[in-house]
């Protein structure tokens, strides 16, 4: 019972950070239609940004994380305004193939620049500090983690629900042009989805840096992200979240009771599944084309 | 001069004396083409005839009819594992063996295509890349699939002929590629091939007319999982020795690379698109022994990068071809080819 127990909290613990990852997601995906292959590299840039100031320049973590997170905001606009606003005749697959080129371009910068060595990130919490609830460990981090991300949803909640700038996002959301009409800039609109969603990939980012941290880490936890949030829909934000615990929590009991070394794949699995008999995901309102 | 008048001069496989003495030439070019070269050479046109066979493949899939694939690294593995299992272990002959671990990748690409009837866009992108990861990973866990010291390919012997050098294998492969490149440009013009084409520009359009989404859809990914499967036979005997590592994520990504910067829905983008960045693929391995750049690159990476990392330079390099190709032409190399050829047709206007 306690090893259950355990193994759940962990699995919330890593969920957080898929929860993360996948609203960042869900987020772009929302109001522009792109599968962002490139989120995770954003953050990864990002992270190793707040790396070079914190280790390189010497700057005190206070300054650090904040202009980490507005370098982050920076490269989203950067980013769409470059490349993504001006794809032709946009379709998914188009999409799909510049993000991953995005992704890549990303990924060997940073890999060029700090090669692929393992790195330690000065960050200000030990991944082995612990400590006890009854006869639990629990780790600090984990505690920090799962706490960020729950602030971060419920900015993100209250942004989205009271907000003028949120009511925008959910109006160019669900209608373009009548968003348009209504004297919403949906190109400023679009710009600032990509800024939010790179900040939230940074905090999950960053957040990932005392475990491990190397050019590659910012891989399973964006295909998990990404697992996540097409588990709640793709479209719908509690969705993505509930989709990243419950892929968090399995793949943790998975990992304990059936096979440790087919851990990070269980999470695919049980994603076909899902899809198979829902095909939209768990949570979004299946969609219905027309000819 | 370009209107078909009947069905079989649209299937007609060369429409005029022009392009079959091309053809004539080409196929000289091929055969002598390992007596005109260093043996590096014969190397790289070996690896390029195995994208080649992988590209149009993903290209029936991905530009015929118009699914996404993430995971064709997957079928690759299945196909040059089968291979050198069905040989290693059962002592298959090759030729023999190779159709049969493509045929088992087809099952795969048939059972993947079931889920892939109801999903799309991020829906299926996600599924097929849990299927590349999922593969390589089950794979390298088994230790009867040699686990993580990979396999060696055994000698390849065919009838009397035992082909132990590239040059041997070239002319194998040579014929193979031919083959399926003229296999699927038939394809392709067939009833089999309209569907295809139908289901990419409307799949529901196309179910009102009559088409089988269940069988077309399914049998699309059969197909390309078997092109695939048939070149990753014959990459195992270009590598002669395979490791799950090698077919990881970026080698799906390299391949869809390929399909777009080639050209969606087009045999000859395809060949283009692999010969291109196969070729880019080989050379940027060594980077910094590349005449004119090579210095430069090297004291910039000193000064500014890191000159451990300076192989990246190759992952910026294709992102940056895929982000170019689909922002100005999202036809690649075969639009460009359209464009040129509209262009000289009608010169001086």
């Amino acid at each position: 019972m306690l090893d259950f127990l355990q193994m759940v909290v962990s699995g919330i613990a890593v969920g957080s950070s898929y929860a993360l990852m996948g609203l960042a997601m869900v987020i772009i995906y929302k109001t522009s239609e792109v599968p962002n292959f490139a989120q995770g590299e954003m953050a990864l840039i990002s992270v190793f940004f707040a790396f070079m100031l914190l280790s390189h320049y010497g700057i005190p973590s206070y300054i650090a994380f904040p202009s980490t997170l507005a370098f982050a905001a920076i490269l989203g606009f950067f980013l769409e305004f470059t490349v993504l606003r001006r794809a032709k005749n946009p379709n998914v697959l188009g999409m799909i193939v510049i993000t991953i080129g995005l992704e890549m371009i990303l990924l060997g910068l940073v890999s060029w620049k700090f090669g692929a060595d393992h790195k330690d990130m000065p960050f200000p919490i030990s991944p082995y500090e612990s400590f006890a609830i009854g006869k639990m460990f629990v780790s600090t981090l984990e505690v920090l983690t799962l706490c960020v991300a729950l602030v971060m949803m419920v900015t993100l909640f209250l942004f989205f629900r009271f907000s003028k700038l949120g009511m925008a996002v959910k109006a160019t959301q669900q209608n373009r042009s009548a968003a348009r009409l209504m004297g919403i800039r949906t190109n400023r609109i679009m710009m600032f989805t990509w800024g939010m969603s790179s900040v939230v990939g940074c905090v999950a980012g960053l957040l990932l840096t005392p475990v491990s941290m190397d050019p590659f880490m910012m891989w399973d936890p964006m295909l998990k992200g990404f697992a996540s949030a097409v588990l709640g829909g793709m479209t719908s934000l509690p969705g993505a979240v509930f989709g990243a615990y419950m892929l968090g929590i399995i793949e943790n009991l998975f990992g304990g009771y059936v096979s440790i070394e087919f851990k990070s794949v269980v999470a695919f699995v049980i994603i076909v599944l899902v899809l198979c008999v829902k095909p939209s995901g768990l949570f979004a309102r299946h969609y219905v084309k027309k000819v | 001069m370009d209107m078909k008048r009947d069905y079989y001069e649209d299937v007609k496989l060369f429409t005029s004396g022009v392009g079959f003495f091309w053809f004539l030439v080409l196929m000289v070019f091929l055969a002598a083409y390992p007596f005109l070269v260093k043996n590096y050479y014969v190397y790289v046109a070996n690896y390029i005839a195995i994208n080649i066979i992988v590209v149009i493949g993903l290209n029936i899939l991905v530009g015929y009819t118009g699914q996404i694939s993430l995971g064709h690294a997957g079928f690759f593995a299945i196909g040059a594992y089968g291979t050198l299992i069905l040989m290693t272990k059962l002592s298959f002959p090759f030729l023999l063996a190779l159709p049969v671990s493509a045929l088992i990748a087809s099952v795969f690409g048939f059972l993947l295509g079931l889920p892939a009837l109801r999903l799309e866009g991020p829906y299926l992108s996600i599924a097929t890349l849990g299927f590349g990861l999922t593969i390589t990973r089950v794979i390298g866990k088994i230790e009867f699939f040699g686990g993580r010291q990979g396999l060696h390919a055994p000698e390849l012997v065919i009838g009397p002929w035992h082909l132990n050098t590239d040059r041997d294998f070239y002319y194998l492969l040579m014929v193979i590629t031919v083959l399926m490149t003229v296999g699927a440009r038939n394809l392709i013009k067939t009833r089999v091939g309209r569907a295809f084409v139908a289901i990419r520009d409307a799949d529901i359009a196309a179910e009102t007319m009559g088409v089988n989404l269940v069988f077309y859809k399914t049998l699309a990914f059969a197909v390309s999982a078997f092109y695939t499967g048939i070149a990753g036979g014959l990459f195992a005997f270009v590598l002669r020795f395979i490791e799950p590592e090698l077919f990881s994520l970026f080698m799906s990504i390299m391949f869809l690379a390929m399909v777009v910067v080639g050209g969606l829905g087009s045999i000859m983008g395809s060949i283009a698109g692999a010969c291109l960045l196969g070729w880019l693929d080989l050379q940027l391995r060594n980077i910094l022994s590349l005449p004119y750049i090579g210095s430069w690159l090297e004291s910039l990476s000193k000064s500014y990068f890191s000159l451990t990392g300076v192989s990246n330079i190759q992952f910026i390099l294709f992102g940056l071809i895929m982000v170019l190709i689909m922002l100005f032409e999202p036809l690649g190399i075969f639009g460009i080819w359209i464009r040129t050829k509209k262009y000289w047709k009608t010169w001086p206007f």
